[in-house]
């Protein structure tokens, strides 16, 4: 039994130490929003935030947590940023399918949180690792700079 | 994807439609909209509703939706055309998914498919007929009761007003009394320039749900008591599971079960690490079967082979073989396009209670009534006992057409009375795909002495996809799929022959994949048009126009295209622009676009420009949104896909070697709407995709001199960046 601290909540789960978090996530704690896209950390659709900082849940044994808080996209809209975020993404109507959507949103307030207003450059840098099948990367790049200039 | 059409004759578009009172009170419409998932194929049947207008008395208005939201915006662009004619603004509907049980759909309806770019063009009219019949019914409910003239009466924002006398009653206090009045016969239709909803862009329905981690896929369904099983299947098709460590996937923890099937595991658990760790424990050993020795060269063998014999004649103008002989000008060339995985992020999913008596499935599926079927098959339960719960879907491009999935976890679920979400890899979605087919294209065409086009012969080769998934629907055993986009080019041709010949590949399954048949066809259409004229040193703009002066809409788009690009604009040294025009799904579309080239072969995708005309447009923001993505779709493909094959197994397994075009390299790309009003309505879920491969390959000849007719570009330019003959 460990305790993990998850959108502010303290969980105390048991599960094997080498599960990944995204998976505590999903099944153990029924927070979906996080989704499974290729368990390899190439396409980023289960990025959440530990302690502020973009991560791929599908590589993070949740023994590597420890106590460092982790946000995920169920919690992000209670930040500042990831509000701004969110609100950027519907006015460009940025989502299509939406499956990878979490994951793109919370690279993107990952960014905004280091880099205010960020070049097309750095936008290039934090989302290339966040694959979209449907296509929505020239949707995803203008909501940011919306997100951004709507700080 | 056109196939349903073809198996799903369309007697009329007009709707045919009835009233109830609905359960607990209010107005219940029923539509049975032909050409909509779930209408009869036959005249005379049974009616059978697949559009419904549920109008509470609480006022609270529900759309009951038989299409299934695969991102393509359709629950917004249907609600539209229904909310357009009842007077309601859409923060006012709801909506809700039709399950495929009995009250919506009849066991011997048609299929029930959401596809072939075919769900706004098959309810342009007859949504708008029964929101229109609403409307007026609500109308002659308040009319009566006011006991005033109906014309005297207007509906505004989910209300009738009565101006003279000021009176108003909203549409739940009229719903009781407007289920029992006559359906109007014809339904009258507004004037478009009365439209106050339609060829606007409102906020899409189903995408706040989707910003915040709430929307449900099949693949985040929860169930009481459920568990989680990895499915993994013989990588070689037609091969056994000889064994596995069953004692080692059992000590594994969290594992609670194993089952099988003769050429599939699945190992569940408590949750999916489970089911994955106790798969990698179970160390499944297989008989590869006799498919063992099938590769990507054997494929090829066969379909080129295959492309040598004369195929089905689906189309034959003039005298080809005379009109070739005496062309001064003549260029013979191949054309190759790959097999293709779907590679949908969501992966292939399906979770299932398979009782005695009865089953529920959760799943996003195409075709809910096949996928009935399925569970049907695999149980032995009659159809009507299983209730399919449809849910939204993380990416489809024709993957979700297909059921072959949810049988196979079927039978797997039968075997345990729990409940049990089964699931697919990443791994196993892109090798157990059912695979795009491999196209082997010969075309031969012609120039006159004038540099006219004066003869073309297009041969295909590849899988029939209907011959498996609807063989009723082949014509004289043509899949008309096979040669769609090729038998009618936007170019005056004089003398033109299509053929399509049947190569079905050893070991694999083939299905749709998005753009279908224009996908491929247009590649080798447009390709071969643009090495017309640079053989007749005519820049491609001019070729092309020349060819189209029978064709006002074709030359309207071509041309707003190469304006907005700039077509003949300098260009920096390495760079090009390539142009492609096409007519699919019946829209009309040109794209210009610009790449650059380095020394070292990598490519830089700049700018696309894509004209469109669709005829009316419903939500212009999603016609936009369509093409960008489906352009980036096919330049993906164009770029860098490929599933290669060796001792009969699939070579890709995840992103790391079947590649995905991301933000960093996908170009800016700006659509021009330039539609006409009063056109026929087209489909825009793939018509971005079809342009993107014909572009990009005459994009990289104007930057480069280097021809390519083969798919995937990108391994091609970086292995041989000059494009040098090797001796």
């Amino acid at each position: 039994m460990r305790t993990i601290l998850i959108n502010g909540e303290s969980h105390d789960v048991d599960v094997p130490d080498d599960m990944p978090l995204l998976w505590v996530l999903r099944d153990v704690l029924g927070l979906t929003g996080t989704k499974y896209g290729c368990g390899i950390a190439q396409c980023g659709a289960c990025t959440v935030h530990v302690d502020g900082k973009p991560a791929r849940a599908c590589q993070l044994p949740v023994s590597l947590i420890g106590t460092r808080p982790v946000t995920t996209i169920e919690a992000i809209g209670q930040t500042e940023t990831g509000q701004r975020v969110q609100a950027a993404w519907l006015d460009e109507q940025v989502i299509q399918c939406g499956y990878c959507q979490s994951g793109q949103i919370m690279a993107a307030a990952a960014l905004l949180q280091t880099t205010p207003s960020p070049s097309d450059d750095d936008i290039d840098d934090a989302m290339s690792g966040n694959i979209c099948r449907c296509g929505t990367y020239v949707r995803v790049r203008a909501a940011i700079h919306k997100a951004a200039s709507n700080a | 994807m056109r196939k349903p059409h073809d198996i799903n004759p369309v007697l009329s578009r007009r709707a045919i439609l009835r009233a109830a009172l609905a359960t607990g009170g209010g107005l219940m419409l029923s539509g049975m909209i032909p050409g909509l998932p779930g209408a009869r194929a036959q005249s005379g049947s049974a009616f059978t509703p697949n559009a419904f207008i549920r109008i509470d008395r609480n006022g609270a208005i529900t759309f009951i939706m038989r299409h299934v939201e695969m991102g393509q915006g359709i629950y917004t662009g249907i609600a539209m055309l229904l909310a357009e004619e009842l007077e309601v603004s859409l923060d006012k509907v709801r909506l809700e998914a039709a399950p495929a049980n009995a009250s919506y759909i009849d066991k011997s309806a048609g299929e029930e498919v959401t596809g072939g770019s075919a769900s706004t063009r098959d309810s342009w009219v007859p949504l708008r007929q029964a929101g229109a019949a609403a409307r007026i019914m609500l109308i002659q409910a308040a009319s009566t009761r006011w006991s005033v003239p109906a014309s005297t009466c207007v509906a505004r924002d989910g209300a009738v007003l009565h101006p003279e006398s000021s009176r108003r009653l909203d549409y739940g206090a009229l719903a009781d009394d407007a289920a029992h009045q006559k359906i109007p016969d014809p339904v009258p239709l507004k004037n478009p320039s009365q439209f106050q909803l339609i060829g606007t862009s409102p906020q899409r329905m189903d995408t706040h749900a989707k910003s915040n981690g709430t929307a449900c896929f099949g693949m985040d369904v929860r169930v009481e008591g459920m568990k989680t099983g990895r499915i993994m299947a013989c990588p070689v098709k037609g091969g056994r599971l000889k064994g596995f460590d069953r004692e080692a996937a059992l000590k594994t923890p969290g594992v609670t079960d194993i089952v099988t099937l003769p050429d599939a595991i699945a190992v569940i658990g408590d949750h999916s690490w489970a089911a994955i760790s106790g798969m990698k424990a179970a160390r499944p050993e297989w008989d590869y079967g006799p498919h063992s020795g099938m590769s990507s060269a054997t494929q090829l063998q066969a379909l080129r082979s295959a492309s040598e014999k004369t195929g089905i004649v689906a189309k034959n103008t003039g005298d080809v073989t005379a009109a070739l002989a005496s062309s001064p000008v003549r260029i013979d060339a191949i054309y190759e396009s790959p097999f293709l995985a779907h590679a949908a992020l969501e992966p292939i999913n399906t979770t299932l209670h398979i009782r005695s008596d009865s089953a529920d499935v959760w799943v996003g599926t195409q075709v809910p009534l096949r996928a009935r079927q399925e569970v049907a098959d695999a149980t032995g339960l009659p159809p009507e006992r299983i209730t399919v719960h449809n849910h939204l879907i993380g990416g489809g491009f024709g993957r979700r057409l297909d059921s072959n999935s949810i049988g196979q976890a079927a039978r797997l679920a039968k075997q345990v009375p729990f409940p049990v979400k089964l699931f697919w890899t990443r791994e196993e979605d892109i090798r157990q795909d059912q695979f795009r087919p491999f196209y082997y294209d010969r075309i031969t065409a012609g120039l006159d002495d004038k540099g006219l086009i004066k003869a073309w012969h297009h041969r295909t080769t590849g899988s029939f996809v209907l011959a498996r998934w609807a063989p009723e629907g082949l014509q004289n055993g043509l899949d008309s799929d096979a040669v769609e986009g090729a038998t009618e080019t936007p170019y005056a041709i004089p003398s033109q022959r299509n053929e399509a010949v049947q190569c079905e590949p050893e070991g694999i399954t083939t299905l749709w994949w998005r753009g279908v048949g224009p996908t491929h066809n247009v590649f080798v259409v447009e390709g071969m048009i643009d090495e017309l004229a640079h053989a007749s040193g005519t820049d491609p703009l001019s070729f092309r126009r020349r060819h189209l002066t029978h064709s006002p809409r074709g030359l309207k788009v071509l041309d707003e295209a190469a304006r907005q690009a700039g077509w003949g604009r300098p260009l920096p040294k390495g760079h090009g622009l390539g142009i492609a025009l096409h007519y699919s799904f019946q829209c009309w579309a040109a794209t210009v676009l610009e790449v650059e080239v380095g020394g070292g072969g990598e490519i830089r995708l700049i700018r696309a420009d894509t004209a469109v005309d669709c005829g009316p447009v419903v939500f212009p923001d999603a016609v936009r949104a369509q093409i960008q993505g489906g352009l980036i779709f096919g330049l993906t493909m164009a770029l860098y896909n490929e599933i290669t094959f060796r001792n009969g197994q699939a070579e890709q397994s995840n992103f790391h070697n079947y590649r995905m075009m991301r933000l960093n390299e996908a170009p800016d790309i700006r659509v021009h709407l330039v539609s006409d009003p009063d056109a026929e309505i087209g489909g825009i879920g793939e018509v971005g995709t079809v342009a993107a491969a014909p572009v990009l390959a005459n994009a990289i000849f104007a930057a480069t001199g280097r021809r390519l007719r083969r798919i995937p570009f990108a391994p091609q330019l970086a292995m041989n960046p000059t494009g040098e003959k090797k001796a």
